[in-house]
C-alpha cells in the first residue's frame, strides 16, 4: 500500500520554499520534519510551505509546523503556509492554525508577505 | 422494518506503513454507509488519527503486534472501533492546553486526540489494563 508523498526544496530572493505533494501522515511527517529542519541548520529563517498539492494531512504533520514555528520566530523568520485545497485548510482549522500562523492563497502572496515585512 | 446493520473488520501489522490502508478501508466503509464526502473525510481523519496513537503510542512501533479496527453501520450512524493490546490510553485524561500555549512551549502532542474529539460526535474509551484497550467513535450520518 503506497502513502504517496513527495517534497521539494528550493531557496529564491531569500526564501526556502518547500512544497509538499500527496499525504502527510505519521508515516511520512518525518521527512517533512527533516526538511524544516536542515533549512534552519542552513539558517534560511523565511519559510514558505507550499501545499498546493496537499491532499491530506494527520496530526503529525500538523505538529511538525508546531514544533519550529518558535524557534523560527525566535530567529527573526517565519513559517508561512500556502496554497491550502479545502479539506486540507478544515485540517488546520479544526486546531486553529489561522489564529498561529500566516495562511496564504498562493506562494506569490506569501512572497510579497514577506518582501513587505 | 428493523435496521440492518452491516460490520467489518481490518486487521494489519502495528506500523504507519498501514495507515493508508487504513484510510481506505475507512473511505470504503463511508461510501458504503452514503455518507457525505466531507463527512467521509472527518471519519477517514479521526480513525488515522486514532491508528497513529496505537502503533506509535500504544505499540511503541512494534510490527509484530496488530491493530484492529471494527466498523459497524445502519441508517443513522458509522461506529468505529480501534483495538489493541498495548499500553492503554485515556484520552480523557489529556490537559486541554490551548494551542497558543503547545506552541509556546514547543509541544505539539495531544493535536490527534483533539482531532478526533472535534470530528467525532461521540468517543470512549474502554480500557481492560494488561488485556485490552478500545477507543469507540460514533459519527451519525447526515442526510
Amino acid at each position: 500500500m503506497a502513502n504517496p508523498f513527495a517534497i521539494q526544496t528550493s531557496f529564491e530572493d531569500g526564501v526556502s520554499i518547500i512544497s509538499l505533494e500527496g499525504f502527510v501522515d505519521a508515516h511520512t511527517a518525518p521527512k517533512f520534519e527533516n526538511s524544516i529542519q536542515s533549512e534552519i541548520e542552513a539558517g534560511h529563517n523565511r519559510i514558505i510551505v507550499n501545499c498546493e498539492k496537499l491532499n491530506y494531512i494527520s496530526s503529525a504533520g500538523l505538529g511538525v509546523f508546531m514544533s519550529f514555528i518558535e524557534e523560527v520566530r525566535e530567529r527573526g523568520g517565519d513559517i508561512k503556509i500556502c496554497g491550502l485545497v479545502p479539506k486540507v485548510k478544515h485540517t488546520f482549522e479544526i486546531l486553529g492554525f489561522q489564529d498561529i500562523f500566516d495562511m496564504l492563497d498562493d506562494q506569490l502572496k506569501a512572497k510579497q508577505r514577506f518582501a513587505a515585512n | 422494518m428493523a435496521t440492518i446493520e452491516r460490520k467489518f473488520t481490518l486487521k494489519v501489522p502495528s506500523s504507519t506503513e498501514n495507515l493508508a490502508l487504513i484510510r481506505e478501508f475507512v473511505t470504503s466503509v463511508g461510501k458504503q454507509a452514503l455518507m457525505k464526502d466531507t463527512d467521509i473525510s472527518e471519519l477517514e481523519l479521526a480513525v488515522d488519527e486514532a491508528c497513529a496513537n496505537v502503533i506509535e503510542h500504544a505499540y511503541g512501533h512494534d510490527i509484530s503486534k496488530e491493530v484492529m479496527i471494527r466498523a459497524i453501520f445502519d441508517e443513522m450512524e458509522v461506529r468505529i472501533s480501534v483495538i489493541d493490546t498495548g499500553k492503554g490510553f485515556d484520552p480523557n485524561k489529556l490537559k486541554s492546553e490551548s494551542i497558543e500555549k503547545l506552541v509556546s512551549q514547543r509541544k505539539s502532542g495531544g493535536l490527534g486526540i483533539r482531532l478526533i474529539k472535534s470530528l467525532m460526535d461521540e468517543v470512549r474509551v474502554e480500557i481492560i489494563p494488561g488485556q485490552k484497550n478500545e477507543l469507540h467513535m460514533m459519527k451519525k450520518i447526515r442526510k
